[in-house]
């Protein structure tokens, strides 16, 4: 009844081909922003956002990226760990050594180098494909654990291997309280949301798609391989490498080779899996269920005051957390966003459905 | 199906985020003081955090019992899981900053440590790493909030040295001597080479640096290494399930036992009980006694585990790790004593307030007999300067059924600790482009 697009006709073809086409679509995403830009760092505590919006926002922009390369190009990758260290190591190197440079430069820099490493890295992509692939990916993590634990110019020196940062500013803005860690995340993921979309239909993005349901095809119809797989390699990793950067710097502000590991990267794809591959959305619904559901299960024996054993709890977590998995992905194998697309299905039609 | 499930979601979610948003106010409370604990009981450091987290708890309940709190101020806490892991440490740490009354963290891991020492400083929340975190924060001048107490990496590398030294009848006789030093590859493992490299140039020793990915499981390359290399000693700088695994490597390449030298958190029951005979002889520093005689544990079990309050099993009172754990509490506890004696008996002490306490901590010999400390540790005192208030530890060995002291008191050698705390205080500051305290500023 409320949701739906009847009498909103298109004119032009630019109304044609905007985002959201759909007159209440675009309301629901002002006001999601409006509550995302003024309502939250108004209304949260200092805990929500530093230990929940600030970690969701980062591994969603990191997931969005992923999502490029696995939901969009169908290339399995179990490197996005590693990219993510290059992209804040990357980014630490231009802060340290080179005085006065600007916090998003260094950051966007970092990325950059993240492309340049996941290129090369997507290279055997040409020749193997699936779960092949996903093990050759795999010694892209393997070889930037090595690097940053062993090659000491990557840490400056630092005798622990352990690196941080201090007295982040963006353009003369200083980044320390939560709410401004907050905002630059938010705008970071604002922007590169925006991008990803837009190069999802546009006409690389259909080179991508059309890679993934069958790259024959693709290649018989004029899409050159080379060109679709290295580009999707290229802008995953750098999207992953800013999130990476900002994981680093804004999140943790002191790390080392394990924030990155191999766990993260099985972390990253889990969620895009579980979140929807192939999806814009999905992949903020997948860092919200990974990130933010283990915390929630966590607390609730405090919130509702029932005291219970430390590690009972952890126990439990893990198996509610693991069960609702399961559960999830019997219920829809193609992850929360399509729930969410079948929900919007439905609404059009109620409440008198067929 | 589908729309249930999803409203199901919906309303999962909601009511989850609406505790967490309504939490911190529920919970406000008077006249309590409030210590966070960051424990791990899950996950391959378990074994060595467990009881370590246990004594903490105990002497909290040990202290409520028998005296009621700080001169009458009571200690709440609350336990949070970390896993050894560093994002989940700030995430904890973050949940229970907040908290009214909250004292100081003790998050028992060097790779938290190094990602809060930044947060508490802006979060006024004194940071307790005893023996171990980062070794420069010695250097209370630069490291206003960080306090190492009783030893950091760099002490325990030159007290193993000085003794390897003593062994062989003076410290040149290591010149062409070989050293290994297996190492667990995070900061913790790292911590210790800036020292042994500076003590291997003064000595001539070489020092072979042999790395163990974490969590430490796998290890048959490196004691291939130690095999090919045959070094004259070997360092073990391993936690959780990384010592046994060494020790049983060790059995299985035939190394001596009574050639390796672990470190402090090297040293424990879980670390040889699995090995058992084939551990006899393995030495380690370590910073406490173990065992149930002193009057503190005799307390905490009459006052809390007779009571079937305990936290772990009566039997694992009393260990190594778990001693450590009670001194650890017991110095956070004495440090608000000493709060309290500047800014009023009987208060609830903030953050800043501990700082100062746990700064001018001053435990001597007697102190320590009145709280049941006897022979348990040495006397203790820290300054604006010297966050670590004393060095002191020992080697002991296990003779394949318990630990048993095999060396005097050793002390770490200040010539050449106090100017690389220095030198590394400096350029940790100058990176964070922070000055030194003032004078002045050592009396708030």
């Amino acid at each position: 009844m409320l949701y739906r697009e009847n009498g909103q006709f298109k004119s032009s073809y630019r109304s044609d081909q905007q985002i959201f086409p759909i007159l209440q679509d675009r309301i629901a995403i002002g006001l999601l922003l409006a509550v995302a830009f003024v309502a939250i760092p108004l209304l949260s505590s200092e805990y929500l956002m530093r230990a929940i919006f600030v970690p969701f926002l980062i591994l969603s922009l990191a997931a969005l990226g992923l999502n490029i390369l696995v939901g969009y190009c169908g290339q399995i990758s179990l490197g996005t760990g590693a990219f993510m260290a290059i992209g804040a190591y990357a980014a630490y190197n231009f802060q340290a050594r080179i005085p006065g440079m600007p916090l998003v430069f260094s950051l966007l820099l970092g990325g950059l180098c993240s492309t340049a490493v996941g290129v090369l890295f997507g290279i055997p992509s040409l020749r193997i494909k699936g779960l092949y692939l996903a093990v050759a990916t795999l010694a892209a993590q393997f070889f930037t654990d090595w690097a940053f634990l062993r090659i000491k110019w990557f840490t400056n020196d630092s005798s622990s291997g352990s690196v941080s940062v201090a007295g982040l500013n963006v353009f003369g803005i200083p980044i320390e309280s939560p709410v401004q860690k907050y905002l630059l995340c938010l705008g970071f993921l604002v922007v590169f949301a925006l991008l990803a979309k837009n190069l999802v239909r546009g006409a690389i993005g259909r080179e991508w798609m059309a890679i993934r349901d069958m790259d024959v095809a693709a290649a018989v119809i004029g899409i050159r391989p080379v060109y679709a797989k290295l580009t999707a390699f290229a802008v995953s990793s750098f999207i992953v490498g800013v999130a990476g950067g900002l994981w680093g710097f804004v999140h943790l502000g002191s790390w080392e080779p394990a924030a990155f590991n191999i766990d993260r990267s099985f972390q990253l794809l889990f969620m895009v899996i579980i979140g929807g591959l192939g999806s814009i959305m999905g992949s903020f619904f997948g860092a919200a269920f990974i990130v933010v559901l283990p915390i929630v299960l966590d607390g609730l024996p405090y919130w509702f005051g029932i005291p219970i054993d430390t590690a009972l709890a952890s126990h439990l977590t893990f198996m509610i957390f693991g069960a609702l998995i399961v559960f999830f992905l019997i219920v829809e194998p193609h992850g929360i966003a399509r729930l969410w697309s079948t929900a919007k299905e439905k609404l059009r039609l109620w409440p008198f459905p067929h | 199906m589908k729309f249930k499930s999803l409203a199901l979601a919906a309303t999962v979610t909601a009511v989850g985020l609406g505790a967490l948003a309504t939490a911190p106010a529920a919970f406000a409370q008077a006249k309590e003081q409030f210590f966070p604990l960051l424990a791990y009981r899950t996950g391959p450091y378990a074994p060595n955090g467990t009881p370590w987290a246990n004594g903490k708890q105990d002497y909290i309940k040990m202290i409520n019992a028998r005296d009621g709190g700080i001169n009458g101020v009571k200690i709440t806490f609350e336990e949070c899981e970390t896993g050894y892991a560093t994002d989940k440490g700030v995430e904890c740490y973050e949940r229970l900053k907040g908290r009214p009354g909250v004292t100081l963290i003790d998050p028992q891991a060097t790779g938290i440590t190094f990602a809060l020492t930044d947060k508490v400083a802006a979060d006024k929340i004194p940071l307790l790493t005893l023996g171990y975190g980062l070794s420069a924060s010695q250097d209370g001048n630069v490291f206003k909030w960080n306090f190492p107490l009783m030893g950091s990496y760099w002490t325990a590398a030159d007290m193993l040295i000085q003794h390897i030294g003593k062994k062989e009848g003076g410290l040149d006789k290591l010149k062409g001597k070989k050293i290994a030093l297996v190492y667990h590859d995070s900061p913790f493992g790292k911590e210790p080479m800036p020292l042994l490299d500076e003590r291997s140039k003064m000595h001539g020793f070489e020092l072979q640096k042999i790395p163990v990915t974490a969590p430490g499981v796998e290890q048959k390359s490196a004691w291939l290494q130690v095999r090919q290399s045959k070094p004259d000693y070997v360092l073990l700088w391993g936690w959780g399930v990384m010592n046994s695994t060494a020790l049983k490597e060790a059995q299985a390449t035939g190394y001596p036992r009574d050639k390796m030298y672990g470190v402090w958190w090297a040293g424990a029951e879980p670390d040889v009980k699995d090995v058992g005979e084939g551990a006899k002889g393995y030495n380690a520093l370590n910073l406490n006694t173990s065992g149930q005689s002193p009057k503190v544990i005799q307390d905490i079990l009459k006052l809390v585990h007779d009571k079937g309050q305990g936290t772990g099993p009566k039997e694992e009172v009393g260990t190594v790790l778990y001693t450590r754990g009670l001194i650890i509490q017991m110095l956070g506890v004495e440090a608000v004593r000493r709060a309290q004696e500047r800014y009023g008996k009987g208060k609830v002490m903030t953050g800043e307030q501990v700082r100062w306490g746990l700064e001018n901590l001053a435990l001597d010999q007697k102190k320590l007999d009145a709280l049941g400390f006897s022979g348990v540790m040495r006397p203790l005192s820290t300054s604006c300067q010297d966050h670590m208030g004393s060095t002191w530890a020992r080697v002991h060995t296990w003779d394949g059924a318990k630990w048993a002291f095999s060396s005097d008191w050793l002390q770490a050698d200040e010539q050449i600790i106090k100017p690389m705390v220095t030198a590394a205080a400096d350029k940790y500051a100058a990176e964070k482009k922070l000055t030194r305290r003032t004078p002045a500023d050592c009396q708030s």
